[in-house]
This record gives C-alpha cells, structure tokens and sequence, in this order.
C-alpha cells in the first residue's frame, strides 16, 4: 500500500510538474463550458437539471482521456525511466495501479472543478442534487474506464501519437458498441449471442443509467469490471514490452 | 552473493547471451567487459530483473530472480544504462520517492538521504529540475538513487560513460570506497577503468565468457607483459638503439615509433621478468645512450581485451 501510494505521489506531482496539468484543466473546463451552454442548450431547455453536461461526458473523454492515458507507459518506455521504475523492489500490479490511480485522481480534480455549473444549475433552480451527485459518479467510473483502455494501449508503443490514435479508435468502440455501425460489424456472421453481449459493452448506456440517477449494481459492476480487466492487461503487457 | 547458471537469451534468432555461468562474492568489484553488443546490459538488465532469461537461472543472495525477484530487487541498487530518470522532477523529490520505494523511515532515512546527497555533492543542485541539470550530475543523480538503500550488491551499468576526467574520477572513488563491504559489479568498455577499479575482470563477446581473471593476470598475458621502453633523446640515432637492442639474446622483437622517438623491445615469452630491462639499462650505460626514459611495462590490458575478444570471432 506504502508502494502504491508512493508511485501515486510521484505520478500526480508530476502531472503538476510541468504545464500538461493546466492545460490539460483548462482546455477541459473551456470544453465543457462551450459544450453544455452552446451544443447542449442549457438555458434553452429551461430545466433544472445537468443532463445538458453530463450528456457530452463521454465524447469529451474520448479525446481527453487518452490524451492523459497517452504518456503513462510510452512516456516511460521512451526516455528508458521504465528501466529504473521495473527494477526497483515492486510488482507490475502496483506500478500500473499507481499509475493509473494517479492519472484517475487527476482526472477527478479535473472533473471537481466543473463545480460553477452545479453551483449555477442551484442559484437558477430547484435540482435534484442526488441525481447530480450519482451522474458525477458515473463519469469519474467511465472516465476510470477510458483511462484503464489508455493505460493498457499505451504500454504497447514508445510513441505518445500512437497510444494516443489508437486509444481513440478503441474508446469509440467501446463507446459505440450498443450502435449499428460497431454491431453490423458482427451481426452478419456472429451468433445472437456475441452480439448482445458486445451491445451490452457500450458504455453510453452503462452512463446514461447512471446519468439519469439510477445507481444500478450492474452498471457498478460492468465499470468495475471493465477498468479491472485492462489494469490486468496492462500488467501482461508491461512485462511482456517492458524491456523492447 | 551472485550467482549465474546458465543464463542465456535469445532475441529472434538471435543469441546475445550464450549460457553464461559464473558466481561473484561480496568484496569482489566485478568489472564485465566487451566490445559493443557483447551482452554485458543484457546480463545486468537480466541480473536486475528487467529482462526475463530465455533459459538458465540467476540469484542475488540467494534469492532467485525469476521466483522471488522482488527480494532479490530489494537487495540491490542499480544504475542502468545511461542513467535514466524523471527529467521534470527534482534530485530531491526523486531521492524521497526512491525513499519511499525502499521502505526508508525516520532517522534512518533521513541519514541516509543526507549521506548520498553529501557523498554526491547534490547539495548545490537539489532543488533543480533533472532536466535542466547537466550530464555528470544526472549521472550523480542515478548514483545516489542506486546507493540509497546501501544495498549490498550494486550493479553499474557503465557508471562513467560520457563523464569528462574529472568527473569519471570521482565515480571511481566512489565506487572504491564502497568496495570494501559490497558486490560491485560495473560494465564498461573503458580498459583504464578496469585497471583502476576492479579487482576481477569477465571479458565476455558474443555473449560467451572469454577471459575471467584479475586485471593484473589478464595483463601478464600481453606480449607487453615485461616490455621494455626506452625513450631515446636527442643525438642518438633510433636505428642504432633498435638495432643493438633487438641483437640481445632476452628480446623477441622491437617495435619503433619514429614520431616520439620511442622503441619497445618485446621480452622473449618466458624469460625471467626484468632479464630484458637489467640488458638494456646496462647497454645504455655501456654505449652512453642519451635516453630521456626506460620503462618496464606490465602489459597492456588494451591489446590482450582485442586479441581475446577478435580471434574469438575469426
């Protein structure tokens, strides 16, 4: 735990280090911003509610999410400091759980800080604060399993670009996989079976659940899972590139 | 304290470790020496855990590193090759996190990172970022992050490689004060260094032991073992020294550098060791020779490392 906590430090100070964390937080504010006011239509709609946020969540995340999952291996493996971290007394799980923890912990300081529009959706209404809360929950588990996809994708390659297109590509999939473009691709040849189980991927419906204030144990359970089995991965792939 | 059976990895098809066994204790500075792409960071990186052997099997006090790799990784402190770090963050964070890392607490911590920071000369720099600091001192900075934990065996990847004199000096004091109570084992391809620090040297090529011996012994074997130079002055002509010396019955062959007006008579293999030079010192007095030097050599480490590690690929 000591271990874990200690890579944590590191990894998140890091982030602050140097300007990625500011411009990471600001570009990210100024998006969502733009987003729920313009394209979501926040005062059109006249609610009191946050849907018209949490609804650009997962599109805003995948281009953000691998833009912080992009450096956590390939950045290490390019300047060799993977050489020093692996041969230091700890174990794969904890240096990607560190890691991964700490990008995830960036990423909630970077959704935290969309407090003005909570703060605003409040002074101009009544809102249902519970279901505001359980949305926030639900994007910081889908933005854990973005980074999760992130993280494992980015120990494959020693270049930032192309953990970065490929994370992209993969997060989409996921996120599209309950649409027809992503399911036609199997539905042809593949039995029922396999398809239903890849339209259950989709973590637009797994979100939406959520966003609507529904805390289902299924939906905790498909986040759980699906950031669990790439940390895994990425393990695998750590020491089976590692040293490449 | 290490022991290495059989270790051997394959890339592809190609072989950069050949099953290579050898053991070293605690005391010994192991110097591993070899050409470019002989195997000696494969081995280290395999020793340390990064790389897994593709057959064969390695131990750091006992504890083997493919089963109980993370006992072995606490016992040692390691400097890979060309020293890598965390460029943005500064040697003082990085020295606290490897702290960290290696369970350091309280009192003990604290002596120990004052120790390396004192022993490094960090102190000017701790606050700076890595980045910005300049080659020796990141070189520093991978020094004290290996020392931290006093391990008892320390594996240096080509510790000095791209120092300037001075600094490679003070590397090799560090590394000959910490010889006493530790296995050092460094890699370089620098034969002074050998010379100047190790007390056993592994000359490997190919990815197979060549040479295994101390630096003295190894070179004993040179044709230079027993040499003689003499460094002929001013009104004395070079053909006639050359020419008288390599008549005497003790010498096998001269050599003649026109350029430093130097000639080098090769002892005959097996004479008696300073036969050659009581010759030569009593010819000079007897022609009255003006010779501005007379060298006995002891061999020359350079030319046995390119005769061991070339005729083993001819």
């Amino acid at each position: 735990m000591n271990i874990i906590g200690a890579l944590f430090r590191r990894e998140l100070q890091s982030y602050f280090a140097t300007p990625v964390a500011y411009v990471f937080i600001v570009i990210f504010l100024v998006l969502m911003g733009t987003f729920t006011f313009y394209l979501g239509g926040f005062y059109e709609q006249g609610q009191a509610d946050l849907r018209a946020f949490f609804n650009f969540h997962p599109w805003l995340y995948l281009f953000l999410v691998p833009a912080i999952s992009m450096r956590l291996w390939a950045e290490e493996r390019k300047s060799g400091s993977v050489e020093l971290l692996m041969t230091l007394p700890i174990t794969p799980w904890q240096a990607v759980l560190g890691k991964f923890l700490a990008a995830w912990a960036f990423t909630g300081i970077a959704l935290a800080l969309t407090f003005p529009i909570w703060i605003t959706v409040n002074y101009l209404g009544d809102p249902d604060n519970g279901t505001i809360f359980a949305a926030y929950v639900g994007s910081l588990l889908m933005a854990g399993g973005f980074l999760a996809i992130g993280s494992c994708l980015s120990a494959f390659t020693k270049n930032q670009v192309i953990a970065f297109v490929i994370s992209i590509v993969a997060c989409f999939g996921f996120l599209l996989s309950g649409f027809p473009m992503v399911l036609d691709v199997f539905s042809g040849w593949a039995p029922q079976v396999i398809v239903d189980a890849i339209a259950s991927l989709s973590f637009l419906t797994h979100f939406s659940n959520i966003s609507r204030g529904v805390i289902d144990f299924r939906d905790l359970i498909y986040f759980g899972l699906l950031t669990g089995t790439f940390l895994y991965a990425n393990t695998i792939v750590l020491q089976w590139k590692q040293a490449d | 304290m290490i022991e290495i059976d059989g270790l051997t990895k394959h890339y592809g098809r190609h072989t950069v470790v050949d099953d290579l066994s050898f053991r070293c204790e605690s005391g010994e500075v192991l110097g591993f020496l070899g050409p470019n792409g002989a195997g000696k960071s494969t081995t280290m990186k395999m020793l340390t855990g990064f790389v897994a052997p593709s057959a064969g099997t390695a131990s750091v006090c006992g504890h083997d590193i493919a089963t109980d790799g993370l006992a072995a990784r606490q016992k040692l402190g390691y400097l890979p090759e060309g020293a890598p770090c965390y460029a943005e963050m500064t040697p003082g964070s990085f020295l606290n996190f490897i702290a960290d890392i290696r369970g350091l607490k309280g009192s003990d911590r604290k002596s120990r990172l004052d120790e390396v920071t004192d022993r490094l000369n960090l102190g000017p720099v701790l606050h700076q970022t890595i980045d910005t600091l300049s080659k020796g001192f990141k070189r520093r900075v991978g020094l004290a992050q290996a020392i931290l934990h006093d391990p008892e065996v320390l594996i240096l990847d080509e510790p000095t490689d791209g120092l300037d004199p001075n600094q490679k000096h003070e590397v090799r004091e560090l590394i000959h004060s910490m010889a006493a109570d530790k296995l050092i084992v460094i890699s370089t391809h620098i034969l002074e260094e050998v010379e100047a620090v190790c007390s056993r040297a592994i000359i490997i090529a190919s990815g197979k032991i060549l040479a295994d011996d101390t630096p003295h012994n190894l070179a004993m074997q040179s044709r230079y073992h027993n040499a003689v130079r003499v460094s002929v002055g001013e009104g004395t002509p070079l053909e006639e020294v050359e020419a008288t010396i390599k008549a005497l019955e003790s010498v096998d062959a001269t050599e003649t550098d026109q350029v430093h007006g130097r000639v080098t008579a090769i002892a005959v293999p097996g004479t008696a060791g300073t036969k050659a030079w009581h010759e030569i010192s009593d010819l000079v007095n007897e022609r009255s020779w003006n010779i501005s030097g007379l060298e006995l050599e002891t061999g020359r480490l350079d030319e046995v490392f390119r005769q061991i590690t070339q005729s083993g690929k001819a």
